[in-house]
């Protein structure tokens, strides 16, 4: 009798591994040499991190006025990139958190380095409104806490500060969850290491033994982490979007705008994640593990937010028109049509026309159409918030105050510097970390790998990988 | 982990399904197993070892409840007792807006509290040594260890049958 449905549906560990080759090809480009493609890039984000210092140094030597942002246009490309880096991040706490509550196995292969992208990330964004407050030594006030100044509490009702909670707590937690996925890739590190590095990596791994009963609280609290962390992640963008959307300005006072940035932020996360995929399985040498099946799964999660972003737009667009209230009705009137038209076209054509070529499986399991896409997705959803802050203020309420918005080349370059930071980060991050999550690689090759041995299992491959070595 | 000076015979398996047939076969002949070693999570061994499921889960309740708790009663107390101030004519104690700040100090309190008692509980910091038994175990070879410190030579002799009955790859002893 056949079955309905295949027993493995994607091979996603290729190459008939044993868990020994596993080990070796997760842990190898830990200990060697840097390779001279990471050598350029790492001098790459390096020279970009140096430009971002420069820049901050100089606004907060000074002051925010070398920015762009005037008294209309308050809020410009700080915020705008904020938004962006934040949405970022939000595609490896789903892919660790809300995947792993789906049983989808093919997270096993990207969860990790998609991790690591959420902290980088969470730290990119952070950087924007902590400048954007100009007296950057007085940014510890935003926290609540007891003082001699009154005491002056922090405003609770205000969505600003909810975002403070939300982005500190976001990145606190997947702090914790990352580091705690990683502790036994790194005794596994450390076993194989010595002198120095073993040091290091002792003391890095916590003193992780592997014993049962470890491994069963291991796994106890990734699940609940993962269970915490998924309306975690839903609320951090839905307290992003109520910064705009709390607020009484047209275009931003928008009911729609908490699920319309949540899934934004998931399809820009994942093409984000796609980008530095595609790098990474080439240039470590790891397309047996990052195989085209877990591209393909993430170009399907990219067509599917992608569209919903695209039925958020057009249904915004309706209701300005069907709310018969003129304010409105102008503000999306220029936002379409308005000085800043070709934010709003470029961030149609980049969101919403160009992923849905996924639809095509040929497309979706093409690695360059993927990584062209990937960066066009980026540059996409980076217009979407341009458009949202920048065109909005631009005209607001008295014509007289209508201004037009141009980035300084301080922001220009604070802006590329956290892309380099981000790169930076993450470059340091290949070369000390596996990439890829060594203990749960292992643990689906026989239940999702070449070498599957559940019911239809149509090979041995297990009997030969494992007298291999 | 057992005390200092503790004498330890494993066997080191090549596979996961080898090694839950021989715990299995411990069990059976009532061996009393002292701890398992597995280079990842190996789903099925828990019930067979006897390990009752953890509760971390519950005090992660406990935390996040905890967190709520602060999180609610400290905007209550600072803006209804502490330092009442009108923002936008809304009244000091405005319960809804206090939702966000509170939900994120649950999933805080839970994340954090349960890490840290992981980690503890587990006995493991920056700088704790691991008393691995062999450095394999961290990468593919699965381990059945006995604490056979005051065992007699048949006793441990009977143990090192057990490991050849259940083709365990390599038996060692290790004092640590």
């Amino acid at each position: 009798m056949s079955q309905p449905v295949a027993a493995v549906r994607h091979i996603l560990i290729e190459g008939n591994k044993s868990y020994h080759n596993i080990t070796e090809d997760l842990c190898s480009p830990t200990e060697k040499a840097p390779s001279r493609e990471w050598i350029i890039a790492f001098s790459l984000s390096s020279v970009f991190l140096g430009l971002y210092i420069f820049a901050i140094v100089w606004t907060v030597w000074k002051g925010i006025g070398e920015w762009g942002a005037n008294r209309s246009i308050n809020w410009a490309w700080d915020i705008t990139n904020f938004v962006w880096w934040v949405g970022i991040g939000h595609a490896g706490t789903l892919i660790s958190a809300i995947l792993l509550l789906f049983r989808q196995r093919w997270r096993t292969g990207v969860n990790r380095a998609a991790e690591a992208m959420t902290i980088f990330a969470v730290i990119c964004a952070g950087q924007f409104p902590i400048f954007h407050m100009g007296r950057v030594w007085l940014a510890f006030f935003i926290m609540p806490f007891p003082n001699t100044r009154g005491p002056i509490w922090t405003n609770f009702n205000s969505p600003l500060l909810w975002d403070v909670f939300a982005i500190s707590t976001y990145f606190s937690v997947s702090l914790l969850f990352w580091y705690t996925g990683l502790v036994p890739d790194l005794a596994t590190v450390r076993d194989r290491a010595k002198g120095f590095r073993r040091k290091m990596y002792e003391t890095f791994s916590f003193g992780w033994t592997g014993s049962a009963k470890h491994w069963q609280r291991w796994e106890a609290l990734s699940l609940v982490l993962a269970g915490i962390s998924t309306p975690l992640v839903l609320s951090v963008h839905t307290i992003v979007s109520f910064d705009f959307a709390t607020s009484v300005i047209p275009g931003w006072h928008t009911t729609i705008f908490p699920p319309y940035f949540v899934a934004g932020a998931v399809f820009s996360g994942f093409a984000m994640v796609q980008t530095l995929m595609i790098i990474t399985r080439k240039v470590l040498n790891l397309q047996q593990y990052i195989t085209i099946n877990h591209i393909e799964s993430m170009n399907k999660v990219i067509v599917l937010t992608g569209t919903i972003v695209g039925v958020a737009y057009l249904t915004e667009l309706f209701i300005a028109w069907y709310s018969g209230y003129i304010y409105e009705q102008f503000a999306f009137y220029n936002r379409v049509f308005g000085i800043y038209w070709w934010s709003y076209f470029g961030m149609m054509f980049c969101n919403v026309v160009a992923p849905q070529v996924f639809w095509s499986r040929n497309i979706r399991r093409s690695i360059w159409w993927t990584f062209f896409l990937s960066i066009i997705i980026n540059v996409g959803m980076w217009f979407e918030r341009f458009v949202i802050i920048a065109t909005t203020l631009a005209r607001d309420f008295l014509p007289s105050s209508w201004s037009y918005y141009r980035p300084t080349w301080v922001e220009i370059s604070i802006f590329t510097g956290t892309i380099g930071l981000f790169f930076f980060c993450y470059l340091i991050f290949c070369r000390v970390a596996p990439v890829v999550a060594i203990a749960e690689v292992k643990s689906i090759l026989k239940v999702a790998g070449d070498q599957y041995i559940g019911p239809d299992a149509k090979h041995g491959h297990g009997e030969k990988a494992k007298h291999e070595h | 982990m057992a005390a200092e000076n503790t004498k330890v015979l494993y066997g080191l398996y090549n596979d996961e399904e080898d090694l839950k047939v021989a715990v299995k076969a411990a069990n059976a002949s009532h061996l009393d197993i002292m701890d398992v070693f597995t280079p990842f999570p190996v789903h099925g061994l828990d019930p067979i070892l006897g390990l009752k499921e953890s509760r971390l889960h519950y005090l992660g309740f406990i935390y996040g409840a905890t967190g709520a708790l602060f999180g609610f009663l400290a905007m209550t107390w600072i803006f209804v007792s502490d330092w009442p101030t009108m923002y936008g004519g809304k009244p000091y104690w405005s319960v809804p807006a206090f939702i966000p700040i509170t939900f994120e100090m649950t999933v805080l309190f839970a994340a954090w509290g349960m890490t840290i008692t992981f980690y503890t509980i587990c006995g493991m910091w920056p700088g704790v040594k691991a008393n691995t038994l062999d450095h394999r175990i961290t990468d593919d070879k699965f381990c059945i260890a006995f604490d056979v410190t005051s065992a007699s030579d048949s006793a441990v002799d009977n143990l090192k049958g057990f490991f050849k009955n259940t083709q365990a790859d390599e038996v060692n002893i290790k004092t640590m």
